[in-house]
């Protein structure tokens, strides 16, 4: 078992290795095919770990090697597979599977091929160190890698001003989390003396309650940077300027979910907290929604895929505020597998139609692409929680949560949520595969992607279709390391009703957005458009533009005073007084290098008699003090 | 009687005009004078300085030095006879082949 583990670990490191050999060096398909195989190697390992998992066995828990051991401070390279991490480690290999084959194709006429494979199985290196790492530090460490290949993968075109800019956006904003979370892990340390999670979570309820909110919030302050929850959400929608099949695996399916991976892996110190939870759950209801109202108007094909992704992580920390980790965990599965299939389609989209992102542009084009066409439907429809596609278990749980808590106000909100969510996803799939074929006005000559994308996209068209049919295995095997969350009677009763309601309201949305497709282009008219609320929304609530005023520009000016005053006069000229001090010095006393032996023989002279008079002086110390001292008096 | 100190007072007074020669005379053969003057005075110095300890080392170092002296005087005066046949003087200021 512990050879699987190691295997599952470092075969995307060896990958990743391989490929950043051939950086430099023009496109091999070789680099593709290697780190493809041994993502996949590491994919049967932790289906491997899964199955021995699942049919009972012991969690497997490793310590590599001593890491840190300062004072009483001990930390291990420290690994365990139970059952939350092996569930992550599934989702992360799976997704990164298909991802790095359909990569092949998708970046096959790309420069830099080898440099993206490097990173992109980087990234799952770093992910599967968060997702298994058995203390707080290793699992900030690949929190860390994962920020690094994000920022390497969003700027991956850097020679576009956008994409640096984004790049630096996304790594930025994590940074400002990731304090908060260092905070957090500091706290932990300081007042439990380790960084274990088992030693962390024996003794969490032991703390004064105080200290235990704090850590809480300093954490989640972590998982909101990491998962774009408002107000750190701006830098998700703007990392969709890397490759769509970097959106697809880092931020849709996998880095973005850390943040939720990390309550529910301390679900037991928020257990302790109900009202950091339920501000949790608030503050994902609020997310949800505003994000989906971003989505409701947006123009971009990947910018609805990416709002509404911080839309389904909002849903998640609903779940995983009001303690319902399981049912976190298990949208967080789900979600994964069909927002990747979504990404990914759109990367075909996208292709067809020469990097062109503007629905507006599209339409008609599931008669070039009907595979695409397929896969994308199936996906949005599982996205929108239809019956029996894998969206409908998970959210529909989420809502029952919220239900069975009396939230009613979150659940009202999340309720409008899956409306919203039903109505953008169909409206992009309209656009995009239906009415006409604007695209003909524009000069593009749409076609299908190689068969072998499509290929690699079918497992997760099939999970999208299928993965919901297992809640019940799923709650089992999570259940012995997650806390199982009781349903109340009463919501037992109402179950019923509530999976009338909320697939009534996706349907609605999915009614609205085809009918107003089909009749004219779209719901929004040119009188709507000037309306306030669609300002509101398709300026993202000017959030961008607030920040770039408040933060961004005041800070410009700042540093300018920085630069100006204080580097500029006080650094610098202190540095270059020094130097401007030599270089006079120089300029004076060259005169004596005048290669005359006479002056030479001079100079020597009076530098024996300085020698001679502080040697006399210093021999003679003791008897000059106190004559100098008879002076004085 | 003549004692310690009077020795070592001509010593100092002989090595002051040596260095006085090398500090201000320009012609190069002065300043060979004024070496040898220099050193001469550290041999006084030696030899009654040996004579006053009872000591017959510093006596052996001042003929090794009136040795080394004598050779040195003979490279010297060798190198300075063929700069004067190139350059038709031994003006120190004309010495300038070493100038920055």
């Amino acid at each position: 078992m512990e050879t699987l583990l190691y295997v599952a670990l470092f075969a995307p490191l060896v990958g990743s290795l391989f490929a950043g050999i051939y950086g430099a060096s023009p496109k091999t398909l070789l680099t593709g095919i290697v780190t493809s195989a041994l993502i996949f190697t590491s994919f049967v390992a932790s289906l491997l770990l899964f199955l021995h998992l699942y049919s009972g066995g012991e969690r497997v828990h490793v310590e590599m090697m001593d890491w840190i051991m300062a004072g009483d401070l001990n930390v291990p390279f420290g690994f365990v597979v139970d059952q939350v991490s092996v569930t992550m480690m599934l989702v992360v290999t799976l997704v990164s599977t298909v991802v790095h084959i359909y990569s092949m194709g998708y970046m096959e006429k790309d420069k830099g091929f080898n440099r993206f494979f490097s990173y992109l199985s980087a990234f799952v290196f770093s992910m599967m160190v968060l997702v298994m790492s058995d203390n707080f530090l290793g699992l900030f460490i690949g929190w860390e890698g994962v920020g690094l290949c994000s920022w390497l993968l969003i700027g991956f075109w850097y020679h576009k001003e956008s994409a640096t800019w984004a790049a630096n956006e996304a790594f930025i904003m994590n940074r400002i989390a990731d304090l908060g979370m260092l905070i957090g892990i500091f706290l932990i340390y300081w007042n439990i003396g380790s960084l274990q999670y088992d030693v962390v979570f024996a003794n969490i309820s032991n703390l004064d309650i105080t200290i235990v909110t704090w850590i809480g919030i300093f954490l989640f302050i972590g998982a909101m940077g990491k998962s774009a929850q408002f107000p750190l959400h701006t830098w998700l929608a703007d990392a969709m300027e890397g490759p769509t099949p970097v959106s697809a695996l880092i931020h849709a399916a996998t880095m973005v979910t850390a943040g939720v991976y990390l309550v529910i892996r301390a679900n037991e110190l928020f257990f302790l907290i109900p009202d950091v939870g339920y501000f949790i759950a608030s503050l994902g209801a609020f997310v949800a929604m505003f994000a989906a109202t971003m989505a409701l108007v947006n123009r971009d094909i990947k910018r609805v895929i990416a709002y509404s992704t911080l839309s389904q992580l909002g849903y998640m920390f609903v779940a995983a505020g009001l303690g319902a980790y399981w049912i976190a965990l298990f949208h967080l599965v789900t979600h994964a597998f069909f927002k990747a299939l979504l990404f990914l389609g759109a990367g075909n989209v996208m292709h067809a139609m020469d990097d062109e992102l503007n629905i507006m542009k599209m339409g008609g084009m599931r008669k070039v692409m009907l595979g695409t066409a397929v896969l994308m439907l199936i996906a949005s429809v599982a996205l929108a929680g239809i019956y029996p596609f894998a969206g409908f278990f998970s959210k529909d749980k989420i809502l029952e949560v919220a239900f069975d808590g009396h939230h009613y106000i979150l659940w009202g909100t999340l309720w409008i949520t899956a409306g919203l969510t039903a109505f953008y996803s169909f409206r992009v799939v309209m656009l995009v595969f239906f009415g006409s074929e604007r695209y003909k006005d524009f000069g593009f000559h749409p076609h299908e992607a190689h068969s072998y994308m499509l290929w690699a996209m079918a497992p997760l068209a099939v999970l999208a279709i299928v993965a919901g049919l297992f809640e019940h295995q799923f709650f089992d095997f999570v259940h012995m390391v997650l806390p199982h969350y009781e349903f109340s009677e009463h919501t037992h009763h109402m179950v019923g009703q509530l999976i009338i309601v909320t697939t009534a309201i996706a349907v609605t949305g999915i009614a609205i957005a085809v009918f107003s497709n089909m009749f004219r282009e779209g719901l929004f008219s040119s009188a709507f458009r000037n309306n306030f609320l669609y300002k509101l929304f398709d300026n993202q609530y000017y959030i961008p533009k607030i920040y770039d005023e408040v933060f961004s520009k005041p800070y410009k000016e700042l540093s300018e005073v920085f630069w100006k005053q204080i580097d500029m006069k006080i650094v610098d000229a202190t540095v270059d007084g020094i130097a401007n001090t030599l270089y006079a010095t120089g300029e004076e006393t060259r005169g004596m290098q005048s290669g005359n032996l006479s002056y030479m023989l001079r100079w020597m002279v009076a530098g024996l008699l300085v020698l001679l008079v502080s040697a006399v002086a210093y021999t003679y110390s003791d008897v000059l003090l106190t004559l100098l001292q008879g002076v004085a008096k | 009687m003549i004692a310690m100190e009077h020795y070592i007072i001509l010593s100092t007074l002989l090595f002051a005009i040596g260095m006085y020669g090398v500090i201000i005379r320009k012609n190069l053969l002065m300043l060979f004078f004024a070496t040898e003057i220099m050193l001469n005075a550290v041999n006084v110095a030696l030899a009654a300085i040996s004579n006053y300890y009872g000591d017959l080392t510093g006596q052996m170092f001042a003929f090794f030095i009136v040795a080394i002296a004598a050779s040195e005087v003979a490279i010297g005066l060798g190198l300075l006879i063929i700069w004067f046949k190139r350059h038709g003087s031994i003006d120190l200021d004309t010495l300038k082949s070493m100038k920055g």
